[in-house]
């Protein structure tokens, strides 16, 4: 087989698994949903600013003229208390979301999944034992009691809520990934590698890794939601993005002080919170029935 | 069983431990001098230095930390800087609170989640099961305090069902303290308005709690009673026509309970975070809503306290997790 023959195998495996994976995620209905809206909400706070109707609305922009209006065709979800509109401010605030998501998987997931495959493959060691035990103390209460107690001590702001949770968020996957490489670690491909000689680096990276990503890919949607609602919890409590950027923690709270006459500043924000946690739920689920994956 | 329940005891007296550290550690790099901050910023030069001197705060770290760990071993967990008595009297004060919503809520999200939970896997694909599976996505989905908001937009607000704010009315004597649970102490006063009063005013934040482990609840056992359904055991049961409410009752939902109460467990040690938010929308009293204010306050030593009395109470709902699935499961019973 020629090089070019070989490619197009390789690409035509790599789309047949391609639309197989695809046929197992859409045979539920509500994750193909689920998919859209998130794509959807990501493409909005990206083009944020071409598509949100008044985008110098998302800073310090007061217009008292048209303070506290009701929902409208002009203003779809209303305008809140200094004029700004509710739709707008909502959009933008999607992207602090979605970067807080981003951030905070990406700086827990890499060390938490190293800590994870090394306390597993060298089980009984003095390494496993002191990785799982400060695994099991930062698991010792749920990551918002300790986010709030740092983000708190650091001073409230974005970057530093960003940080107390991805401090927070690796134990989860560092366990997760630890049970996989204690059941695998046992394995022949693991101890065919061993025997022919593969580096403890290969056989971590090269054996073991490739069959965690499926539950780790599931278990990073599902918590991209969980780290949403925390950040928003942070937001509500005014520990998140400060005024007057548009969080949305910070909307519900501020708006929550003008129920019940203007419910809208509150309940618009409240809702856009549920409904990209609901579609990283949805598409979570999806991946795991595609995956096949057992417990995340 | 006993040695495995002090292993676990001991497991968790090592994470305790270990999380005392961590939370002293950060409580201790944090800017500012904490004897600055405790006493204000109109105290003189003298009082900041002795103050200094009685925290041992002008020692190195681990003598610092040795010196607390021995006055909280003794049970002083020092003064809380912001409400300026012992934290101890503090938490005295609200922790009745926090307990008896969290308890009722988790009595609520029990009832509901289980029955839902049973009725939607014993009639799979109905429309129950539809409404049960909606209830769930919304339940997991909408954080506790935007769950609280919609509550109380529409309960209170809307239709004018149930007060704002509060453990009681404006004005309303409580009962002598007993219990410190209102509920329980009016109902032994004989104070019936008043208990009726207090349920009232905790539904709402209860129910908020409840959702979200309702809709946990329901799901799983949904999925066990679905799976224990097609077992072998169960359809003998069918074929020898057995009454069909004492094989749902009798034998198929005790092994169905099993992953119910694991989760269960979890569960109610997170509605004391999770009351950290409700709490603040209704303005309870308890606990959680000091715990925030003490956060936001930087009140270190009050926040320490919250964050080993939450490490406590998760310590020790898994340790009768561990004990109520053992009971439930004979095969764990017996490994151990």
């Amino acid at each position: 087989m020629s090089r070019k023959e070989l490619l197009v195998a390789v690409l035509s495996r790599k789309r047949a698994s391609f639309s197989k994976g695809w046929y197992k995620y859409s045979r539920n209905p509500l994750s193909v949903l689920g998919f859209i809206i998130l794509c959807l909400i990501i493409l909005a706070a990206v083009f944020a600013p071409y598509i949100t109707p008044y985008p110098e609305h998302a800073g310090a922009y007061t217009n008292f003229r048209e303070s506290s209006q009701s929902p409208s065709p002009t203003y779809f979800f209303g305008t809140d208390t200094v004029g700004r509109d509710v739709f707008t401010r909502v959009v933008f605030g999607y992207r602090f979301s979605l970067v807080l998501a981003v951030v905070v998987l990406s700086l827990s997931i890499p060390p938490g999944v190293i800590m994870g495959l090394v306390a597993g493959y060298f089980q009984g060691s003095r390494i496993e034992i002191a990785i799982m035990r400060i695994t099991d103390i930062f698991l010792a209460v749920p990551p918002l009691v300790l986010a709030l107690a740092i983000t708190v001590m650091l001073s409230p702001n974005l970057f530093n809520q960003m940080m107390a949770i991805s401090l927070m968020w690796w134990p989860w996957y560092s366990r997760l990934v630890y049970s996989i490489t204690t059941s695998l670690r046992h394995e022949y491909f693991v101890r065919e590698a061993e025997l022919t000689g593969a580096s403890k680096l290969h056989i971590l990276l090269r054996e073991i890794l490739p069959n965690c990503l499926a539950p780790i890919l599931t278990k990073m949607s599902l918590d991209a939601g969980f780290v949403i609602t925390v950040g928003a919890s942070l937001s509500f409590l005014g520990l998140g993005v400060q005024p007057p950027k548009p969080g949305l923690g910070t909307m519900v709270a501020d708006g929550a002080k003008r129920l019940p006459a203007e419910w809208w500043m509150a309940v618009f924000p409240a809702l856009a919170i549920v409904m990209v946690i609901l579609a990283f739920n949805l598409v979570g689920d999806g991946l795991r029935d595609m995956f096949a994956v057992e417990e995340v | 069983m006993g040695k495995y329940i002090i292993q676990r005891l001991l497991q968790s007296i090592v994470v305790l431990f270990g999380l005392s550290l961590f939370i002293f550690f950060i409580a201790r790099v944090m800017p500012g001098d904490p004897a600055r901050v405790a006493l204000g910023s109109l105290a003189t030069k003298e009082q900041v230095e002795k103050l200094t001197k009685e925290m041992h705060l002008d020692k190195p770290f681990p003598v610092q930390y040795y010196f607390w760990l021995k006055s909280i071993l003794r049970g002083d967990l020092g003064k809380s800087w912001y409400t300026r008595r012992p934290v101890t009297t503090d938490l005295k004060a609200y922790i009745p609170a926090t307990l008896e919503l969290i308890l009722f809520a988790f009595l609520i999200s029990l009832v509901i989640g289980q029955v839902m939970g049973v009725l939607a896997g014993y009639f799979r694909n109905s429309w129950f099961d539809g409404l049960s599976r909606l209830i769930s996505y919304i339940g997991v989905a909408a954080p506790p305090f935007v769950v609280a908001i919609f509550f109380l937009l529409t309960f209170t607000y809307i239709l004018n069902l149930t007060p704002a704010v509060g453990r009681l009315s404006l004005g309303a004597t409580p009962p002598p303290q007993l219990t410190s649970f209102i509920i329980l102490d009016s109902l032994l006063a004989g104070r019936f308005d008043i208990t009726l009063q207090a349920l009232k005013h905790i539904v709402l934040p209860a129910a908020s709690l409840a959702l979200a482990n309702i809709a946990q609840e329901g799901r799983i056992t949904r999925t066990s009673i679905s799976e224990n359904l097609q077992k072998d055991y169960v359809m003998a049961h069918i074929v020898y026509g057995i009454p069909t409410k004492s094989t749902i009752f009798k034998y198929l939902l005790r092994p169905s309970l099993i992953p119910t109460v694991s989760v269960m467990g979890l569960a109610f040690a997170y509605q004391l975070t999770n009351a950290f938010l409700v709490e603040v929308v209704f303005m309870w009293p308890g606990f959680s809503r000091y715990a925030v204010t003490v956060m936001l306050n930087k009140d270190l030593n009050a926040i320490v306290a919250v964050v080993l009395v939450i490490g406590i109470a998760f310590s020790v709902v898994n340790i009768i997790v561990d004990i109520v699935v053992s009971f439930l499961d004979p095969r764990v019973r017996l490994q151990k």
